[in-house]
């Protein structure tokens, strides 16, 4: 009996393929998440930054803004096959970016 | 610049990652919760979650597959689901793909009732006996990965897996199914 169950459960249990509407949802999500990541960046007080004990916040932030925008790139190349449209996306991550490395270059200094 | 360099093998390592588990995530979301709403919020909160800790999963990784580090994340997330709204997993799947195939001879009219009681018997199952199932059945994971993403080791999922079948079988048999 126990081939026949897990023959039932093969026919039963079958991958199901996410909705088309799901990406849209992604991106939305991640575009929340890499403003967020950038509203605390640029919020930031920059004197606080001299304080060692003050710079894991931001970093965090940085890898957060930098890594969901990353996700926004995959996400958006299948968006922009279909519809050839220029966002301010890629503007927001080439910002975060700046953010990021002028924060690196502040903790150097 | 290294960081920059090393961003960019990040987020293609995490694109790689996506498009090849969606689908994994998603399906393992539909059979936990029950309806493709409720869904689609597990699998966006789930690769949301893992955009912010993929670093760290990836180095402390070693190599390996990041499939079991993902599915966890999705199983942890419908813990809080149910937790928060007191909600239980939905017995019917009405709408799995695999129920709507076209009416066709009578054999398969057939085969659909018992896809639809196996359904019905795995969501009777203790929570982890169902997941260890959905995670062999409809993500084809193996032992390994499937211990990993219980957190349990590889002889100990072996029983689970074991267990969930027989109690399957048992129920399936009281039923009339043998």
């Amino acid at each position: 009996m126990s081939d026949r169950v897990e023959q039932l459960l093969r026919s039963a249990l079958v991958p199901v393929d996410p909705p088309e509407r799901l990406s849209d949802r992604l991106e939305r999500g991640l575009s929340d998440l890499t403003e967020a990541a950038a509203t605390e960046l640029a919020d930031w007080e920059l004197s606080a930054m001299r304080d060692p004990r003050n710079w894991a916040r931001p970093a965090a932030a940085v890898v957060v803004g930098s890594v969901a925008a990353g996700g926004l790139v995959l996400v958006r190349a299948r968006q922009q096959q279909k519809k050839r449209q220029a966002t301010g996306l890629q503007a927001l991550e080439k910002s975060i970016r700046g953010v990021a490395d002028d924060i690196e270059k502040r903790l150097r200094g | 610049m290294e960081a920059t360099a090393d961003k960019e093998r990040l987020d293609s390592d995490f694109t790689e990652l996506y498009r090849a588990h969606l689908r994994d995530v998603y399906s393992y979301a539909y059979y936990r919760v029950g309806n493709h709403h409720d869904a689609e919020d597990l699998t966006e909160q789930t690769f949301l979650q893992a955009y912010r800790h993929f670093d760290r999963a990836q180095r402390e990784s070693d190599g390996r597959p990041l499939r079991p580090w993902l599915i966890r994340i999705a199983h942890n997330l419908a813990a809080n689901f149910y937790r928060d709204r007191s909600r239980r997993p939905m017995t019917q799947l009405e709408d799995a793909s695999v129920l709507h195939e076209p009416h066709g001879t009578e054999e398969l009219v057939e085969e659909r009732e018992e896809v639809k009681e196996v359904l019905e018997g795995v969501s009777k199952l203790p929570e982890d006996r169902r997941e260890a199932l959905i995670m062999r059945f409809a993500l084809g994971m193996d032992n390994r990965e499937i211990a990993r993403a219980l957190g349990r080791s590889e002889g100990a999922t072996k029983v689970l897996i074991h267990r969930a079948i027989k109690q399957l079988e048992e129920s399936l048999e009281r039923e009339g199914h043998e």
